[in-house]
């Protein structure tokens, strides 16, 4: 690999790993120290490697680096204490090069992320600065980033991360994992954070494929920590993991070569990634431990069945009880067209029209453009009104595109 | 947006009246679309619970019987809770119930909520 693709590809994959063991030393107090010995030493690869040519090994030399500055930091920081507080003996020990410890074998900086997940997802802070403080520390994401996948400016990101760690060292918020009463109750919040950043990814409008996949890709990464833990393998982030296997199977098929998107029904499933499915199967199977269903099982349990590519009344049907579920544990308009769709499938094009009509999602382009495709079959006329009420409410160019595409072919 | 109670009752006693285990295993389906079209109205407050056939009364004087509970055949199988603008868009949601298919009905009451 060439130094202008190497360096940004180590970036991505070593910053998070390096700021999260440093993190981990220095806590939430010097959380900003940890990033910018981090950041110094890319800089610094970006210089000498430019210079003198890239090491044989080209992480170790980020890790070496890393440890170094932050061992000289805790020294200068340790003699400096020393100087003005003699009277504290405990911390001029510290003097000792060796004795903080920086760790960056794979465990330590395995076992650092997930207490950091833990600990950005405490309950002081919003789920947004819970997701954009994960993919700043846990993901390395620059702000711009950040600002990107959320569609806002800089300014309102790095004001949103400021606060939030602020609010960390306010709260004394440790970098570890809660005690075993508390893991299951913050671990809730830890999967709603990988959900949304998944989801961010997987859904959201920002026109950066390549971002909205890494996003994805983060999520899962991190999801697959949590699996690997005893502690937080629980069935619920299994089910989170399957659920985002068999989503992410259909990365390739969904976007066209233009970067338009591809409905479900226009896949070429040829192109659905049979390694990821297995893998979601995997962990479904998993999940389905204990007593408790969580809205992940019903999802994950949606998202196998629509791995079948072939329309069956088993496969409606089951998606349909997954819709049903779902829907009494979180009602979302999004799964209540969904569930109207897979209705109409599983019990007949008729009744999926009067349930459509009860929904009276009206502010809802989705809502007009499931109307258009009930009705494509039984009133030519009435499907296309229905689907020009939706072109008239879409604003993203993909969801304009989409709805045209329908119109074309009616 | 007002909260109503829809209580379902059905005849627990009369044994001509009794579901078959097949037959309880076919309700599932109508009970699951009926909640699920409910929901995807948003006006399932909360999915309630379904409740056991056998239970005791209580009287004053310390008597206690088995039921029936009241002097109608009739008892309380489940109760669920949904949102609506007035008792009659509430009772209009509760035509849907599938306990009416098999000779039930459904009592629908406002929640006094202050």
């Amino acid at each position: 690999m060439e130094q202008q693709e190497l360096i940004p590809h180590l970036f991505r994959n070593e910053y998070r790993k390096i700021v999260a063991v440093l993190g981990k030393v220095f806590g939430f107090d010097y959380i900003e120290t940890a990033e910018d010995i981090a950041s110094d030493t890319f800089l610094l690869a970006a210089e000498t490697w430019g210079q003198k040519g890239i090491p044989a090994n080209p992480v170790a030399w980020l890790y070496t680096v890393a440890k170094n500055k932050a061992l000289n930091h805790l020294k200068r920081d340790a003699l400096f204490t020393k100087k003005i507080t003699p009277a504290i003996k405990h911390l001029s020990r510290q003097t000792d090069p060796e004795e903080p410890g920086i760790d960056l074998s794979e465990k330590n900086i395995n076992d650092s992320q997930l207490q950091m997940m833990f600990a950005i997802c405490h309950s002081s802070l919003s789920v947004e600065a819970q997701v954009g403080l994960s993919l700043r520390l846990l993901c390395g994401f620059g702000i711009d980033e950040i600002a990107d996948a959320f569609l806002t400016n800089k300014e309102t990101i790095n004001k949103r991360l400021f606060r939030a760690k602020e609010i960390l060292r306010t709260e004394k918020v440790a970098i570890e994992l809660p005690g075993s009463y508390e893991i299951g109750q913050r671990l809730e919040a830890v999967l709603t954070t990988l959900y949304l950043l998944f989801n961010e990814g997987y859904y959201s409008t920002a026109v950066n494929s390549t971002l909205r996949q890494d996003l994805c890709v983060e999520a899962m990464r991190l999801n697959y920590l949590l699996v690997e833990n005893p502690s937080t393998d629980t069935p619920s982030a299994n089910a989170l993991l399957a659920l985002m296997c068999f989503h992410a199977s259909r990365f390739e098929a969904r976007t066209g070569q233009d970067g338009e998107a591809i409905l479900y029904d226009d896949q070429d499933e040829s192109l659905w990634n049979s390694e990821l499915i297995e893998k979601g199967e995997y962990y479904l199977n998993r999940s389905a431990t204990g007593s408790q269903l969580s809205k992940y099982h019903l999802e994950a349990a949606i998202a196998y069945w629509h791995t079948h590519k072939q329309d069956t009344p088993e496969k409606w049907e089951n998606i349909l009880q997954g819709y049903n579920r779902l829907l009494q544990i979180q009602y979302s308009p999004i799964a209540a067209l969904n569930r109207t769709y897979a209705l109409a499938k599983a019990n007949g094009i008729r009744e999926g029209i009067a349930e459509a009509e009860k929904l009276q999602l009206t502010g809802n382009h989705f809502y007009y453009t499931l109307l258009g495709e009930l009705y494509k079959n039984l009133d030519r006329e009435k499907a296309r009104g229905y689907l020009l009420q939706a072109l008239s409410l879409a604003r993203s160019p993909t969801d304009k595109g989409t709805i045209q595409s329908k119109i074309d072919r009616l | 947006m007002k909260e109503f109670l829809l209580v379902f009752r059905r005849d627990f006693t009369t044994k001509e009246l009794q579901l078959s285990p097949e037959q309880m295993q076919a309700m599932m389906k109508p009970w699951q679309d009926w909640m699920g079209s409910l929901a995807a109205q948003n006006k399932l407050v909360s999915n309630g619970n379904r409740l056991n056939k056998e239970g005791k009364v209580v009287k004053p004087g310390s008597v206690v019987t088995n039921g029936p509970y009241v002097e109608i055949k009739e008892a309380i199988g489940g109760y669920i809770i949904v949102r609506a603008a007035d008792l009659d868009e509430a009772a209009e949601l509760a035509k849907g119930c599938p306990v009416l298919q098999i000779g039930g009905n459904v009592e629908v009451r406002q929640l006094i909520l202050e």
